[in-house]
């Protein structure tokens, strides 16, 4: 193998090297420093024979002279196992739980491919999570990418590991099911709260976490999620399990591709993010979904913090129209003691209206939640005038809807951590809370499912 | 030799070649991956790849094809589904599995499908560009025809008897001139970046009937029109699209995925092949393009598809067809856009787009029209474009450029969103310019009151905008009776007749005249009401009758196909308040 001695330019986390040849677009690097230890490195720009590689562990110590260049004639590659599950890896896919080096069944690129359309199936299948607010109101399909949009300081972790806990995804007895967990750029507490809960409720066997820490180099949080991916991808598609991504923090992950794109020189879009962040950024959410030919899937939760609890900021944004819908944390409602205090009226999950009904969970669901997200919309409008002129003079119609809003979020939306609801008992209880309106109000529903659900004597008990 | 020299992403150069012409389509690297020449100096050419770069070298060769990019042209394009570069997607899984592969060089159409060809003109017979000379049922919906490419000329010396053909047999040969014959088979090629020419522009006359309400009364399109359809996340962009797509009175669909999500693709997929066309009892894929280049795909590629669907558009236009083209998401074009300039390190203008975004933009849609062919048909290509604005932000370059360029435009709304309103079109911020365009026809097919009654509900809706900023500051309760009345007949006009249910069996297609007859129910009740209150009656008591809540439901209560029920609602309201 021929080795490159020395470097010609070192510019944050990228260096350059002259006068290579057989070199290939995006091929991995070997790069050998003089005490010994080893660096890997990716081409990313080519000009003749100067090639730019990024280093993954960064650049700290190596100078134009001391390193010694080798190519390794292959894109990135993990090696894959079902012995994954239950391991841990740092951002690069390298063990870091003492356990030696995972015997491969087969290599992956981390880059992946794009799936073909043509060969996607569509998902149906709804996760049950015995959260009412999820369950009735964003409810989460198999195959989905329902990222968590929350702020800092929100209780989005608590929530992730409650979905993990209850999620009914499995087809029986949890045996073809799993977690792959992707730390990007979380603080050492974040990842070891995620590891001690997985390990409390049991499902640690089960997962195959990646971690890239909040002090981890940068350029190898860009590679985490997509080692994650690669592991989930080859489980869901190749082992036919049922696979359920959680990603935390993409907003490090997108901070760390700015950095990246800064260092490189490139013009910047909005907010200085690179122009490409929403190709980039699908290339990693588009790799959820149910595949022809296998019975298995992935399932994306990937959380995010909103900088400065601001949706219209690019990473949420363009999340949004990436994914198949969001879930959106409310910091008014957490503080007021809500969990999870989730944005009714912000969230959605796109896939819902194929996943639900009577085929999958109950007959009236679509309407329920169609009436429930009307009458809360019309609860932010009362409360917005109550704010102007006192709620005394309010309608009784409004002071109606104030009322309902109230009990809606103290029962519906509040739930315990413990707490896992079944369909039934969630749209009973959104029936129940709707019965505290008056049935002309109630204009998404029709007369036959009011006849059969609309209780007033059962509203009595919400005070 | 022609060789790389210098690869960046989706951007590959060429150093010392003087033989690449600009947009000249070129064949890179040993597995021979799809790009395009886009810019020449007299030392580099850069050219975008179409495909994944990974894995080329410098060295490896680039060969000049001497075509521009083109789009292959003949009978199987519809119901087929294509990626940006017109590579089959079906026939892709056949070959290479689940994933998308590179340089797989497959043809657009099934070369080994027969189609029964009649040849329509004889030896002897003189054709220009444009002519017909042979035609054949490419599905149940859509009868394919063969025209000789534009700018070709000459004498027929040669034609095949009617019957079986493969899209590649020759079927007809062209005497040009004294030396040259032209072979014709079912198929033609066609550079994605030039507009097909035309013998002329008609005049815009008549409207695209979509059977969504808000479409078809307030803010009507016309065959051979644009509309744009600008909406932040989750305000039903796609949503509106499909429902588009299936219910418009357009002969052919095509629609183009452009950097859009994988699932919302097979959906489409899925529910066209499913839904049965009402008007000819087929599936709605007998009469569907689809284009996909989601997301992670290659984003060069991205960059292609508006023009290959374009072009897919016009080439069945000449055939005398009316076309409505989706492209969801133009915004993810003008990124692509982006990418590929900051990749060239072009100088950005806002938010980093190039500053030729404008133009760019200006050249699709114009490509939209109503025309007369070159072989004297009439046919059209109607686009509707949706803008995903970033942060909903209605100012950004891509929807500020787009409104310059189409004649309606049909802004989503989060708030009604957010209410669970749709479609989330939100009435005071969008326009139509197609308005007056068509009021003709609108008197002509529907009847002179149509017009009239979209102009009382538009006030209605303007009056009860102006109303709600009192409301919101001091309450309902203060105002008169006849505002209030405005407030509540805007509820039904809103709730009752804006709202739209797609999920609902008749109320996802609405025809005109149901349109127009529950707008008269609407204002019926309104000018009774007013009557009412003019005479001294309160609202209260008027509103105690049940009617408002009644024609909130008269959408679902009253079948497409019973529209005589309205006379019962009618004779309800005038007994009513005659008894008063």
């Amino acid at each position: 193998m021929i080795q490159y001695a020395g470097l010609s330019e070192i510019n944050g986390p990228l260096v350059c090297l002259e006068g290579a040849k057989g070199v290939s677009y995006d091929e991995i690097a070997e790069i050998k420093l003089e005490d010994g230890t080893k660096r890997l490195g990716r081409v990313v720009e080519m000009q003749g024979d100067k090639v730019v590689l990024q280093v993954f562990e960064g650049t700290n110590g190596i100078s134009l002279t001391n390193t010694k260049i080798s190519f390794t004639g292959k894109p990135l590659e993990i090696p894959l196992s079902t012995e994954m599950l239950g391991r841990t890896f740092n951002g690069a896919g390298k063990p870091i739980d003492g356990l030696g080096e995972v015997f491969p069944q087969k290599y992956g690129d981390i880059n992946g491919r794009a799936l073909n359309p043509v060969a996607r199936s569509y998902p149906r299948n709804y996760i049950h999570t015995g959260i009412s607010s999820i369950d009735a109101l964003m409810t989460l399909i198999r195959g989905q990418k329902l990222p968590i949009f929350s702020g800092s300081g929100l209780s989005h972790n608590k929530l992730a590991v409650q979905i993990v806990k209850q999620a009914k995804i499995a087809d029986s007895e949890g045996k073809d099911f799993a977690v792959v967990f992707a730390a990007m750029g979380v603080q050492n507490d974040v990842a070891e709260y995620f590891r001690r809960s997985f390990e409390e409720t049991g499902v640690i066997q089960r997962v195959c976490m990646f971690l890239n820490l909040s002090n981890d180099p940068i350029i190898e949080r860009i590679l985490t999620p997509r080692c994650a991916l690669t592991v989930a991808e080859y489980l869901a598609f190749e082992k036919n399990m049922h696979i359920l991504v959680i990603m935390t923090d993409l907003t490090s992950y997108c901070e760390a591709l700015r950095e990246f794109s800064s260092s490189k020189g490139e013009i910047p879009g909005r907010k200085g993010y690179p122009g490409y962040l929403y190709s980039d950024l699908a290339s990693m959410y588009e790799r959820a979904g149910v595949v022809e030919g296998s019975t298995g899937s992935v399932t994306q939760i990937p959380i995010l913090t909103m900088p400065n609890d601001d949706i219209t900021h690019p990473i949420p944004d363009l999340t949004a129209y990436i994914t198949e819908g969001q879930i959106v944390f409310d910091r008014n409602l957490d503080q007021t003691g809500i969990y999870p205090g989730l944005s009714v009226l912000l969230s959605l999950s796109r896939l819902m209206k194929d996943g639900i009904g009577e085929q999958y969970t109950r007959a009236d669901h679509a309407d329920v939640s169609n009436q429930l997200f009307a009458c809360y919309a019309r609860v932010q409008d009362a409360r917005a005038l109550a704010s102007v002129i006192g709620e005394d003079e309010l309608s009784a119609s409004d002071k109606a809807i104030m009322k309902f809003g109230t009990m809606f979020e103290k029962y519906f939306l509040n739930q315990g951590f413990d707490e896992n609801r079944s369909m039934d008992e969630t749209l009973d209880l959104a029936w129940d809370l709707l019965s505290l309106l008056p049935a002309s109000e109630l204009d998404r529903v029709s007369e036959q499912l009011i006849k059969e659900h609309y209780h007033p004597e059962n509203a009595k008990r919400f005070v | 030799m022609n060789c790389i020299y210098a690869i960046n992403g989706p951007v590959v150069k060429v150093k010392d070649t003087k033989s690449f012409s600009m947009r000249e389509m070129v064949m890179v690297g040993k597995s021979k991956l799809i790009g395009e020449v886009i810019g020449v100096t007299d030392e580099m050419t850069t050219i975008q790849v179409y495909e994944g770069t990974a894995g080329l070298m410098p060295g490896d060769p680039v060969e000049p094809t001497g075509t521009p990019m083109s789009a292959t042209l003949g009978p199987g394009i519809i119901s087929n589904i294509y990626d940006g570069i017109q590579r089959p997607l079906k026939a892709m899984t056949a070959l290479s599995g689940v994933y998308v592969t590179e340089g797989s060089a497959i043809a657009a159409l099934d070369e080994e499908r027969e189609f029964d060809v009649t040849l329509t003109v004889k030896v002897g017979d003189r054709l220009h560009g444009g002519d017909i000379y042979a035609e054949c049922p490419e599905t149940p919906l859509i009868t394919h025809r063969c025209m000789i490419p534009p700018y070709t000329e000459g004498t027929v010396e040669y034609v095949a008897p009617d019957g079986k053909y493969k899209v590649n047999d020759v079927i007809l040969k062209l005497r040009i001139d004294e030396e040259t014959v032209q072979e014709l088979t079912l198929v033609q090629k066609w550079p994605i970046r030039t507009p097909r020419p035309i013998n002329k522009r008609l005049p815009i006359s008549k409207p695209l009937i979509t059977g969504q309400r808000i479409v078809d009364t307030i803010l009507p399109l016309a065959k051979g029109g644009t509309a744009a359809i600008p909406g932040g996340f989750g305000t039903g962009k796609t949503m509106t699209q499909h429902q588009l797509a299936k219910w418009c009175d357009a002969d052919i669909i095509v629609y183009i995925g452009c950097g859009e999500r994988g699932n919302e693709m097979t959906q489409v997929l899925e529910e066209f092949s499913e839904l049965i066309d009402p008007k000819s009892g087929r599936p709605l894929t007998d009469r569907t393009v689809l284009i996909a280049n989601t997301s992670n795909m290659p984003v060069a590629a991205r960059e292609a598809s508006i023009y290959t669907g374009i072009t897919l558009a016009e080439y069945y236009r000449d055939m005398g067809y009316h076309i409505a083209i989706m492209a969801d998401s133009t915004s993810r074009w003008a990124e692509a856009l982006r990418e590929i300039s900051g990749r060239l390190e072009e100088m950005p203008a806002e938010e980093g787009f190039p500053a030729y975004l404008p133009s760019r933009l200006s050249e699709f849609y114009e490509r939209a029209g109503y025309v007369e062919t070159m072989n004297g048909r009439e046919g059209s290509v109607t686009i509707i474009g949706a803008v995903s604005p970033q942060g909903s932000d209605f100012s950004e370059p891509v929807t500020q450029n787009t409104k310059r360029f189409v004649r309606c435009f049909w802004a989503l709304d989060k708030n009604l969103a957010y209410a669970r309103h749709y479609p989330a079109i939100n009435w005071n911020m969008s326009y139509s310019e197609y308005s007056d365009d068509l009021a003709e026809y609108y008197n002509e097919h529907v009847g002179e009151e149509f017009c009239r009654y979209r102009q009382e509900i538009s006030t209605l809706l303007v009056e009860e905008n102006n109303l709600m900023e009192i409301v919101k500051l001091i309450g309902a309760d203060v105002l008169p009776d006849d505002q209030k009345l405005i407030i509540e007949i805007a509820r039904v006009i809103r709730v009752g007749f804006l709202q739209q249910n797609a999920f609902h069996k008749d109320d996802t297609f609405v025809p005109l005249e149901k349109q127009k007859l529950m707008m008269k129910a609407i204002l019926l009740l309104y000018h009774k009401s007013l009557n009412a209150i003019n005479g001294g009656k309160p609202i209260s008591e008027i509103i105690s009758y049940g009617f408002f809540d009644k024609l909130i439901k008269m959408k679902y209560d009253i079948p497409n196909d019973k529209l005589e029920m309205f006379n019962e609602y009618f004779d309800m309201i005038n007994s009513k308040f005659a008894d008063d």
